[in-house]
């Protein structure tokens, strides 16, 4: 029988299995950051081991950083001696810092891809859930516990159990107006936020093979948003294109060993998954979520569902929470609604394609007076690329400010909240009771969406605002 | 890593689904740079009114008083979300020392395993079982046997634990201890594959 592309990858990272137990799993590149490598650090430091691959291992400052002022000393005192402990914990065990300053600093799911270090059939980890995007260029990225990064600290290998596999077919052409983050919207609303749970996920089919690396990142990068362990897409064309010049990618010679080696990363067409699900293209419209997590989503000319709608006592119990969080009726309609926020950022959507869609629909136009906005590029260099194409000239035209990179109001450790019982416009992942400030109300959507929300004011439907 | 191997206790019921890691420690919580000190801040928002612990949430369960114990109960897909550890370690601090779920995400599973808080799945009848029950009602959960028991009614069920994990456990034993016990095969494992 043939085999998938992840049991391609895994099968060549396994230096053991252990018997009912799980197999342990060599890891070709560790991402960490602030918030969850200082217990790792002073584990491994009680220990008194050493870290077994400092090189294999990048660091970067995202989470807990300001997005204005970075020049400056961090305000709040507890960030900062996250930050600085970071700082002191890298330069003692010899690992690669991308700090605040650095030109390299960003959120870490930007800048592995933009610089290079991801790279397909690698096993990637990073105590982040969203490690997820890197899947994207055909790696095996998922997101790890402070233990687990204590492990890698320690081995360089995590414990892991082989999760099944599901594939997601999505044929055709997508509508106009329609982006990656409308299509991993509409699946999770699918198959719910715990519906791929166990399971690593492929994402495959003509619309996603159409799709520039930016927009695969939006969709693997989600995909813990419906439980699943990661997501994967097969290499191609694309992806090369994509990775060929970047400053840690292979050159010359090397650059063509490594080419050969991942063309051999497809899934076999006699290969077997435990879950298929197909999708029509066409039958995705921009999207919107209404309650309070991800699978909570519905097209943005859509109506929130009706309690009779749900039969499982508790689900009705959830629902009823959900919505009474939001502020939302059942069966209202959406379209039209004020929102007071717009929050175009996070691993998700904060990349140069990003702001280029979000340009291309307020270009010569004004921001709503009456919509606050927090615009925040997800690298040094995405900022820099952002200056470099006159982008931010047309974001000033606008009104709106850009700020510096940083994960910022996505789980708004830092000061970039939204008030209690506002609206948020939200390019960012998650929909959570007061993921982005207490009491805050997010509703996720593309970068297209937002942007519309920014001139509007209002949740409006950006195929009617298209030329 | 604390062991355990059989625990007999009154619960917690928290009849909520897709409790995510963020409802469970907020992110603000998450500046710090030990592991103590998570469990009086769990669930800080559905606890607290306005993160003011004068005034506590009375309809939130762990605010009631004829409610107690070292098992916490939960609707379906605990954990989801967010990877932070932060999540498992104020489980921990609390007080808990096992977790009911007809539903675990995984992330969570695992992080709940390296702390010593034992994640048991049930099945969604047994958890109605379990939330029918009045707050004087204990719960057994025997690792060895991988049993989970209503004392007051004797309903059981056996729930799933690889045997790897269960050990560990049943003996306090952590990864960490393992992996650096590998590492001249897994330096092998490196050379081998060039």
């Amino acid at each position: 029988m043939g085999k998938t592309i992840f049991d391609k990858i895994w099968d060549k990272h396994v230096v053991k299995i252990i018997e009912d137990g799980p197999s342990v799993l060599y890891i070709d590149k560790h991402l960490i950051h602030e918030v969850t490598s200082p217990q790792a650090f002073s584990g491994i430091e009680k220990r008194g081991a050493q870290l077994f691959r400092p090189k294999q291992i990048v660091a970067t400052a995202d989470h807990n950083v300001p997005t204005m002022n970075q020049h400056l000393p961090i305000a709040d005192q507890l960030s900062k001696y996250q930050v600085d402990t970071l700082i002191d914990n890298c330069k003692k065990h010899g690992v690669e810092l991308y700090g605040l300053g650095h030109e390299h600093q960003g959120i870490v799911h930007v800048i592995g891809p933009e610089l290079g270090i991801t790279q397909p059939g690698m096993t990637i980890v990073c105590g982040d859930s969203h490690t997820s995007t890197h899947g994207a260029f055909g790696s095996i990225a998922f997101g790890i516990g402070t233990s687990e990064v204590e492990m890698v600290f320690a081995s360089q290998c995590v414990m892991q159990s082989k999760p099944k596999v599901m594939r997601i077919n999505i044929e055709g052409a997508i509508q106009n107006g329609v982006v990656s983050k409308d299509i991993i919207l509409f699946i999770i609303a699918q198959i719910s936020a715990s519906g791929a749970t166990g399971y690593f996920v492929e994402y495959a089919g003509s619309a996603i093979r159409a799709l520039s690396m930016e927009a695969r990142m939006t969709i693997c990068n989600m995909s813990i948003e419906m439980g699943a362990r990661g997501g994967i897409i097969a290499p191609d064309e694309t992806t090369y294109a994509y990775i060929k010049g970047r400053p840690f990618a292979p050159k010359d010679a090397e650059w063509e060993i490594k080419l050969a080696e991942w063309k051999q990363l497809f899934t076999d067409a006699n290969a077997k998954f435990d879950v298929e699900i197909n999708i029509n293209a066409a039958d995705i419209q921009p999207m919107v979520t209404y309650g309070t997590n991800p699978g909570m989503g519905l097209a943005v000319t859509g109506t929130v569902p009706t309690l009779e709608s749900i039969t499982d006592p508790t689900e009705q119990q959830n629902f009823e929470k959900a919505l009474k969080y939001m502020g939302l009726t059942p069966g209202q309609s959406l379209l039209g609604m004020p929102v007071q926020n717009v929050f175009i950022g996070s691993c998700t959507n904060s990349r140069i394609e990003d702001f280029r869609l979000v340009a291309s629909i307020i270009k010569g136009k004004q921001k709503d007076p009456n919509v606050k906005t927090l615009i925040v590029p997800g690298s040094q260099a995405v900022a820099k690329q952002i200056i470099a194409e006159g982008l931010d000239k047309i974001f000033a035209a606008a009104g709106v400010e850009i700020r510096q990179a940083g994960c910022s109001a996505c789980l708004g450790m830092n000061e970039d909240k939204i008030p209690a019982g506002e609206y948020c416009i939200s390019t960012s992942n998650r929909n959570f009771e007061g993921r982005q400030g207490a009491g805050a109300r997010t509703m996720l959507v593309s970068p297209l969406t937002a942007a519309a929300a920014l001139l509007t004011g209002k949740i409006s439907d950006i195929r009617t605002m298209l030329n | 890593m604390q062991s355990l191997q059989k625990i007999t206790s009154r619960f917690i019921p928290l009849r909520i689904e897709n409790v995510d890691t963020d409802q469970i420690i907020p992110a603000r919580f998450l500046k710090a740079t030990t592991k103590v000190g998570f469990g009086k801040n769990l669930f800080r928002d559905w606890r607290y009114e306005n993160d003011d612990e004068t005034k506590p949430k009375a309809d939130f369960v762990l605010n009631q008083k004829q409610f107690s114990g070292d098992i916490l109960v939960a609707a379906k897909n605990f954990g989801c979300g967010s990877s932070r550890e932060h999540a498992a370690w104020s489980i921990q601090d609390y007080g808990f020392k096992v977790v009911v779920s007809s539903f675990f995400a995984d992330i969570f599973k695992n992080n709940a395993l390296n702390n010593g808080v034992l994640p048991v799945t049930v099945t969604d009848a047994f958890l109605q079982q379990i939330f029918a029950q009045g707050a004087d009602a204990t719960l057994t959960v025997d690792l060895e046997k991988q049993t989970i028991t209503i004392d007051n009614t004797g309903a059981s069920e056996t729930f799933d634990i690889n045997a790897y994990k269960k050990t560990c456990m049943l003996n306090g034993y952590d990864d960490i201890d393992y992996l650096l016990s590998m590492k001249e095969e897994i330096a092998a494992f490196e050379k081998a594959r060039g």
